[in-house]
């Protein structure tokens, strides 16, 4: 309840009586047309069309519910349709052209795409790079799982502490996080020089960086958070009556996790493998900085494409390709795991 | 005396505190920690946690490390490579359009943010659920083809490559995690408030001003600072739309080239991160504060 003088404030500008007051009907004025001049007749039939414009499209507001939710979120749907639609077709749009040079020659043709056909390379690379990501994803998922667990269920006081420092690495900046990683594996680096200096070893290990395993690990390193919070509540939301009912019924805490646990958490580690699946594909920054030479990812040579190579046609053509691509084992995933969810059940 | 009678009050109080506490504590007793049982799970979240930690913890601790090289053992404390960096007025340049950047796109994320949550949480729409994913895609799509993508748009509509460009291409990155902070805190509260205020005759916008908005201003507060860190800590959107105007991911990025400049990135990306931890760990808290723990975890 807000103050008593605020409210009599209110009611005195509103005229007290707001509550219920029937809305007006429009002020069509046909009696008075009659005396009056041609001059004034079209003036106002001018502003009765106005009105009822106003009072018809007032009226459709009001019936329809979604068309005042989609009115109130146009703003936002605008922006994003203008940042990420329009730029995505025109990339395609570029796909189909021709780098001259400096200039571009816009006349159709598919000679990008037949590129990416006729040199084994960029196949190769676009392979290579879902087999890193998968890999990465993989162990994300390996890792994160138990902590999810550990926070969702064994987790009883400070759920709130455990979850903010899951969350926050996620949100601090990940050229940084990637960076720390090429600063421990380096050559000379934190994990070389300690162990030099504590008489591991004599000679610096060459294997730590510039490979594809360093680049996995600093992945599954840097999207760990993003896979911990769908799993987590996945496991959050199971009915914690079910796994009283399976102990109940004789299940040993293993057999209980198999058969009610992870089936019902499984949602959440296919929302997780995707999230971290689809964006690591495309990765351009880790590969970059830890990967070296052999540890190049699809990400890169679209990169070069837009540097060094100057040819943003081709580097479009092998975008667009890899999203067709990452589309396309996403949709085949999803589908089959539908299915094989509907099959058992 | 006085201190023995003061004790033994605080002693009692103490059990007081106790004895209210005892249906949880029985509770707790009863499905909650068994030591021995559950002792290598919290290893694991222990050691999960030094995983997360650790590595990011070797860059502010050689940043005071007396040597351009980077490597153990620590040759002695210096607070050069700080010195260094406050007296370069390349990096200031680029710290200061990063706030700039920053400021501008956590206010205007936060608006669509806002505008998109309130309707998704308050009308009823046919088509959420791909409106929904629609808004979210940038989240998933990657960065590399969203910033190619926006490159040859600017390209094409022949625009200058500038701090609004960057501007822009964050923008599009910030909008779902507006939404989703503030959709997750408008989900939080009791729309009856709302519909009260409502039929005591206030108005839309005055429901909104007077009861949505201070209701929902932890969830605003977050979202503004998380697209602000969001923003001042992203690299690839900016280095691909970066004119001759660069933010500071991008400036750490050209310095790593120069070896003899490590120690310093070292000290700025200590700053940074130190930076990001106390925003990032505030909005959380403000954030995940009344909300119960599904819907405020739903990222």
């Amino acid at each position: 309840m807000r103050p008593l003088h605020v409210r009599a404030r209110r009611e005195r500008v509103s005229g007290g009586g707001r509550i219920g007051t029937p809305v007006p009907p429009p002020a069509t004025g046909r009696d008075e047309m009659t005396d009056r001049s041609q001059a004034i007749v079209g003036g106002l039939a001018a502003r009765e069309q106005r009105t009822s414009l106003i009072f018809a499209t007032r009226a459709l507001f009001l019936k329809h519910e979604w068309l005042r939710g989609y009115t109130l979120m146009l703003p936002t749907l605008l922006v994003m349709v203008c940042l990420m639609c329009l730029p995505l077709f025109n990339l395609t749009n570029y796909s189909f052209w021709t780098q001259n040079y400096l200039d571009l020659d816009k006349t159709f043709t598919l000679a990008n795409y037949a590129a990416f056909f006729e040199k084994p390379i960029y196949a190769a690379l676009e392979m290579k790079s879902i087999r890193m990501s998968l890999f990465c994803t993989f162990a994300t998922l390996i890792l994160a799982y138990p902590m999810a667990y550990f926070i969702a269920f064994k987790v009883t006081s400070n759920k709130l502490v455990w979850l903010i420092l899951i969350t926050v690495p996620f949100w601090t900046s990940y050229l940084l996080r990637v960076f720390a990683w090429k600063v421990i594996l380096g050559f000379n680096g934190v994990v070389n020089s300690g162990l030099i200096s504590m008489g591991v070893i004599d000679e610096p290990l060459q294997f730590l960086l510039y490979n594809p395993t360093a680049v996995v690990l600093t992945l599954a390193h840097a999207w760990a958070a993003f896979a911990i919070l769908p799993i987590y509540v996945s496991l959050e939301k199971i009915d914690r009556s079910l796994l009283e009912a399976a102990t109940d019924l004789g299940d040993t805490p293993t057999e209980r996790f198999w058969r009610v646990t992870w089936p019902l958490s499984l949602p959440g580690v296919i929302a997780a493998g995707l999230l971290v699946f689809i964006p690591t594909v495309g990765d351009y920054v880790t590969p970059r900085l830890v990967g070296g030479t052999t540890g190049i990812m699809i990400g890169n040579i679209i990169q070069s494409q837009f540097g060094r190579g100057n040819n943003w046609p081709l580097g479009a053509a092998l975008s667009v390709i890899s999203m067709i691509v990452i589309a396309f084992l996403v949709v085949t995933f999803i589908v089959a795991t539908t299915r094989a969810r509907a099959k058992t059940s | 005396m006085t201190d023995a009678a003061a004790s033994l009050t605080a002693r009692k109080a103490a059990a007081d505190a106790r004895g209210e506490e005892t249906p949880q504590f029985v509770q707790s007793k009863h499905e909650g920690y068994h030591w021995t049982a559950e002792a290598p799970m919290f290893l694991y979240a222990v050691w999960y946690l030094a995983f997360l930690y650790i590595p990011v913890l070797f860059l502010p601790l050689f940043s005071f490390n007396d040597s351009i090289y980077v490597a153990f053992p620590l040759q002695g404390f210096t607070l050069e490579w700080y010195q260094d960096m406050a007296s370069n007025p390349a990096l200031l340049g680029a710290l200061e359009n990063s706030l700039k950047v920053g400021f501008a796109v956590s206010f205007l994320a936060t608006l669509l943010g806002l505008l998109a949550a309130k309707a998704m949480t308050r009308y009823h729409m046919p088509g959420k659920a791909p409106v929904t994913t629609f808004i979210m895609l940038p989240l998933v799509v990657p960065g590399i083809i969203l910033g190619i993508a926006l490159l040859t748009m600017t390209n094409r509509l022949g625009m200058e490559l500038s701090l609004y460009t960057i501007g822009l291409a964050h923008l599009l990155i910030c909008v779902p995690f507006a939404m989703l902070v503030l959709m997750s805190r408008l989900e939080g509260f009791d729309r009856n408030l709302e519909e009260a205020s409502l039929d005591l005759g206030e108005n839309a916008l005055q429901t909104f001003l007077r009861v949505t908005l201070p209701l929902a201003w932890p969830g605003i507060l977050a979202s503004l600072l998380l697209t602000f860190t969001i923003s001042f800590d992203e690299f690839l959107l900016a280095f691909f739309l970066a004119g001759n105007e660069v933010t500071l991911p991008v400036y750490i990025w050209s310095q790593l080239r120069f070896p003899n400049r490590l120690p310093m990135v070292l000290s700025l990306g200590a700053c940074i991160l130190v930076f990001s931890f106390f925003l990032v760990t505030f909005a959380e808290v403000v954030r995940r504060r009344g909300v119960g723990p599904q819907q405020g975890a739903a990222i």
